[in-house]
């Protein structure tokens, strides 16, 4: 057991999986000499060789093509994507070819990648490296989609989406890289070795992909978040004094509806919060399943707090950024609605 | 300053369009036999010229002439000639399914025969195409059953791909033949991602690519180059040229670069430029290739250079792009008759043999589309279930797939 930083535990599931598996290989932009932008893949390269892990053109659509390849042929790409925000070019690789292998061929081909990318705002990168495509992946059929908010959640379920037999859409947020960021942006930066999720193992193991987590037993309205917003529900919890039930759902797809549908027939209410602009956001998915599954328990109308529907500015960052206060107003909101 | 005058856009036009006389004086073709065979650890720089000429082995008189013949055994020659026979047969039957409503949509290959066929005998066991859509010669050359490629045009109930894909988007791991996507270009990336991990895995087997000449503008083409470049990827990169974009002419995708095949030399990437209406020639450079990739020399793209005669789906007709004519005007004949001549000449076939072949191959044909049909055909007989529309997105079906599953009631 070890405290790690989310970048640490990211690459020590890496580590972790490449030394149980010759199959899997790591590549991408900066990624094999350097260590990647992020080190995450830091020592990969000098530990398993240069064909195991490597750096690539600047070209996301054929780090991503090579992989859907590579997998083909029997390997375990797990492959970077620098930003989130770079993966456009390997957007038509991801829907059309990633997701559809095993169906359209009905399972003579699959395709086991895991494309990890950093995600996210909070370090003035602009709108170019700050945003949270996750919904682009989920209304895709046959990806799953994972968002970890912490170190130890970051290796097991990394680990879990290497095993995985299908593509893995990997969102790493980027804020959460060195640690447990609340959205308190003018407060000291809290290290991860002060948060006990950054107690980690060395060894193997692995968390299942779909299953949620409760971060914080409430009993007055659930909150329902996941990557850096898991610490933003809590701590605006925290700053209004009301009884919220946090969840950390982990996973997009496959979602785990039952523990969001067990939380919001408790509470009553229900708050959907998350980085991404709102409009066809996955709030909006979520929202509408609750309203399916817990109509006649709610209380009051489910809210959403997101990202304004604009792209994600630089200066005005933190005007931008759905952080404790905003996150805090709609709980007050839905309490008194 | 100097008045330069306005700009103006140059937008390329084909030579010839429907209701003009066909004009093929633009197509610079070599005499056969006169394009050299260097060894296969030739540098791009040193070969360039096989970028720009053609390969062919087959001359006008049926003779097999130059440094490219002489790779084919009689038996050999007598069945690739059979192959393109039998996809020329297969083809004419699964359109006229197409047109008797038995299946949504059909693409045919005449014309282009000898690209897949002969291509499909430089390879060996174990490796990996990853096709387009008009590749199936890879297929017959192959000896995959045509009844079971005849099941998934019509989609039923014994599809392999139970439904779920257009017809002829075949899939087939055992027969080297990646699932086709039926987006274009996507799968060439992926070869060379293939191949890659054969070389990763110090593997024997390559990969092959294979794209249309339209096609080669997409990102994804340059993207495989350049992977398959910087890696050295054991990968052959086969651009068919057939002429047409749907109705789109060479031109607009070629642009400015002389060929097709000059798109490799800025990569590095040895290139080669072929008759591909001529099956020794095709089979000639492809095993050239093969070699390269096996001997771990990396890529190399090759340009077939064909016509494709018929439309480029059922959904298109090409009297109304093109001169009804034109493909009796190409310039490089038919594989089919070109091949049979040589075997003419050479005493190994004769007209009559030609002729009871045909009818044999023809009946093969139609026996396996009878046995196809007790499986049902698109609209009528047995189909795939509706429970195969949510099996498969997945390896394990999630929550939400299964609630969905039973509202369809299934």
């Amino acid at each position: 057991m070890a405290r790690m930083t989310m970048i640490e535990a990211v690459r020590s599931a890496m580590d972790v999986a490449m030394g149980r598996d010759e199959d899997v290989v790591v590549f991408g932009e900066d990624v094999g000499y350097f260590g990647g932008v992020f080190r995450c893949t830091q020592g990969l390269q000098a530990k398993y060789g240069k064909t195991r892990c490597f750096d690539t053109p600047i070209n996301e659509s054929g780090i991503v093509g090579t992989a859907i390849g590579m997998a083909a042929y029997g390997l375990k790409p797990c492959v970077e994507i620098q930003f989130a925000d770079y993966m456009y070019p390997a957007y038509d690789q991801l829907t059309q070819e990633a997701a559809r292998i095993r169906y359209r061929s009905n399972g003579d081909f699959t395709c086991p990648i895991v494309v990890r990318m950093p995600t996210g705002g909070g370090i003035f990168g602009g709108q170019t490296h700050s945003q949270s495509p996750e919904a682009l992946f989920t209304h895709v059929c046959g990806l799953k989609v994972v968002v970890p908010s912490n170190p130890y959640d970051a290796k097991g379920l990394l680990i879990a989406a290497i095993e995985d037999p299908d593509p893995v859409m990997f969102l790493e947020p980027k804020r959460l890289y060195n640690g447990p960021f609340d959205g308190h942006h003018e407060r000291p930066v809290t290290p991860w070795s002060k948060h006990e999720l950054s107690d980690v193992p060395d060894d193997y193991y692995s968390i299942p992909i779909g299953k949620a987590e409760v971060r914080r037993q409430g009993s007055a309205v659930t909150v329902i978040a996941y990557g850096t917003m898991v610490h933003v529900a809590l701590a605006a919890a925290e700053d209004t004094g009301i009884d919220a039930e946090v969840i950390d759902l982990r996973s997009l797809l496959p979602l785990d509806l039952d523990a969001i549908v067990k939380s919001v027939s408790k509470t009553g209410r229900c708050v959907v919060v998350h980085e991404a602009t709102l409009t066809s956001g996955f709030g909006g998915e979520i929202a509408a399943l609750v309203q399916e599954h817990c109509f006649y328990h709610l209380e009051a109308p489910v809210m959403r707090v997101a990202g304004w529907d604009t792209p994600y500015p630089h200066a005005q960052e933190w005007d931008y950024f759905p952080g404790p206060a905003r996150v805090g107003r709609a709980l007050t909101d839905v309490m008194e609605a | 300053m100097v008045d330069t005058g306005h700009l103006s856009l140059h937008v390329p036009e084909p030579a010839v369009r429907p209701g003009g006389q066909p004009d093929f004086s633009n197509v610079k073709i070599a005499r056969a036999g006169a394009v050299p065979r260097p060894d296969v650890d030739a540098a791009a720089e040193d070969i360039r010229d096989l970028a720009y000429s053609i390969i062919r082995v087959l001359n006008r008189d049926g003779e097999a002439v130059g440094p490219w013949a002489g790779l084919l055994s009689d038996d050999d020659l007598r069945t690739g000639l059979r192959h393109m026979m039998t996809l020329r047969a297969f083809d004419a039957r699964m359109l006229m399914a197409q047109r008797q409503g038995k299946t949504s949509f059909y693409m045919q290959h005449l014309g282009e025969e000898a690209v897949s066929c002969a291509f499909r005998k430089a390879l060996n066991k174990g490796d990996m195409n990853f096709p387009t859509y008009r590749q199936a010669g890879l297929f017959i050359a192959d000896d995959y059953p045509m009844v079971e490629m005849m099941n998934q045009i019509y989609s039923n109930e014994s599809d392999p791909l139970r439904g779920r894909q257009l017809p002829i988007m075949y899939s087939s791991k055992d027969h080297g033949f990646f699932t086709i996507s039926g987006n274009l270009a996507t799968q060439y990336v992926q070869a060379v991602g293939w191949a890659m991990a054969s070389a990763i895995k110090n593997d024997s087997r390559i990969a092959a690519a294979w794209i249309g000449d339209g096609s080669t503008a997409e990102s994804d083409f340059h993207s495989a180059l350049v992977f398959a470049s910087t890696y050295r990827a054991p990968v052959i990169l086969n651009v068919v040229n057939n002429q047409w974009a749907i109705s789109t002419f060479q031109g607009i995708a070629r642009g400015g670069s002389g060929t097709f095949a000059a798109r490799g030399l800025g990569f590095g990437i040895p290139a080669l430029r072929v008759d591909g209406n001529d099956y020794l020639a095709v089979h000639a450079v492809a095993c050239w290739a093969a070699e390269r990739a096996r001997r771990n020399l990396g890529p190399t793209l090759i340009e077939y250079v064909t016509y494709r005669v018929g439309a480029h789906s059922t959904s298109d007709d090409p009297s109304a792009y093109r001169p009804k004519t034109e493909s009796e005007a190409w310039p490089l004949g038919d594989p089919v008759l070109r091949l049979k001549k040589h075997l003419i000449l050479r005493g190994l076939w004769s007209e009559e043999r030609h002729v009871q072949a045909e009818a044999e191959i023809t009946d093969e044909v139609i026996a396996a589309q009878r046995k196809a049909e007790e499986h049902g055909t698109m609209h009528a007989g047995g189909r795939p279930s509706v429970r195969d529309i949510f099996e498969g997105v997945y390896a394990e079906m999630p929550p939400h797939l299964r609630r969905q599953r039973q509202k369809a009631g299934y």
